[in-house]
């Protein structure tokens, strides 16, 4: 069965936002993000397929309710938990 | 889908700079470490790389038979690509044919010769519909093609990145590389604009 992220084709999305954005980060934690999934990954703690993985597996109603970036941070501390690395819940307040 | 909701943007901003700090706790990265990675995403990456190609192709034809048997192999000529896995195909507008490019899945794009990819580009509308009605989408973006001219859309995957050769805009036979290079924009390049 298809993943929530294989949208090609799907219809109900809408009309596109064709704004020319030139700026990589709408945020500062966005860019903050790129960079922890650069050195995480340049470590070895996880790589470029289980990262992918880790968007694809998202409850379909989170991966379309989160941002670009936030989907990054959600399968970063996915992968984290899932090798010992972070406790669940050890972000929240 | 943006990230435009302040509190929802506060609530991320506080969970990144946490695991950041239990990180660092555990010693596996340092602010300075994520600062060079940030730096590196974002250096030599940009749409004058890709434009650079597409220069050189139109004023030397050896080269634009180079570009489009073997992308990886010509970029890597500019000095662009070098160590990459990916391959890089390059697919050429004519008279007849107009080429855009598309990740369905999620993003995948020449980032080296492109700089980070627009919203747009990531976004679900696009990924959705770019494959379904492609005439549709280009005339949202202002690109209006006559009925005869055949759209041909290409699917990004992690292995197989795609630039589009654009025409080149008449009137410019008296210009240089570098002028041509400056015609160029990024929609261009991904094919949902013409030059």
């Amino acid at each position: 069965m298809a993943r929530i992220n294989d949208v090609g084709g799907t219809q109900g999305f809408g009309a596109i936002d064709t704004t020319d954005d030139t700026e990589p980060f709408h945020a500062d934690w966005e860019a903050r993000v790129v960079g922890l999934y650069n050195t995480l990954r340049a470590q070895g703690i996880f790589n470029t397929n289980e990262f992918r993985d880790a968007i694809e597996s998202m409850p379909p109603g989170e991966y379309l309710a989160a941002s670009y970036y936030e989907r990054w941070f959600t399968a970063i501390c996915a992968l984290l938990e899932r090798k010992g690395v972070l406790e669940p819940g050890a972000l929240d307040d | 889908m943006t990230s435009g909701d302040h509190h929802t943007d506060a609530t991320i901003a506080r969970r990144v700079r946490r695991l950041e700090t239990l990180l660092e706790e555990k010693g596996l990265i340092t602010g300075e470490r994520l600062d060079e990675a940030i730096d590196a995403f974002l250096a030599e990456s940009s749409p004058a790389n890709g434009a650079r190609v597409v220069a050189r192709a139109w004023t030397d034809d050896a080269y634009r038979a180079r570009l489009l048997a073997d992308g990886t192999a010509a970029v890597r000529e500019l000095g662009y690509m070098e160590g990459s896995f990916q391959r890089l195909r390059v697919v050429e507008n004519t008279a007849s044919r107009h080429n855009v490019v598309v990740c369905t899945l999620c993003s995948c794009y020449p980032l080296r010769l492109l700089g980070p990819s627009p919203s747009w580009y990531k976004s679900e509308a696009y990924r959705s519909r770019v494959v379904r009605e492609p005439r549709e989408v280009l005339r949202e973006f202002g690109l209006e093609l006559p009925p005869g001219t055949d759209i041909t859309v290409w699917d990004s995957s992690a292995e197989t990145r795609y630039l589009v050769l654009p025409r080149r805009p008449e009137g410019t036979e008296g210009l240089g590389e570098e002028e041509l290079a400056a015609l160029v924009t990024r929609n261009a390049l991904i094919g949902t604009a013409a030059l």
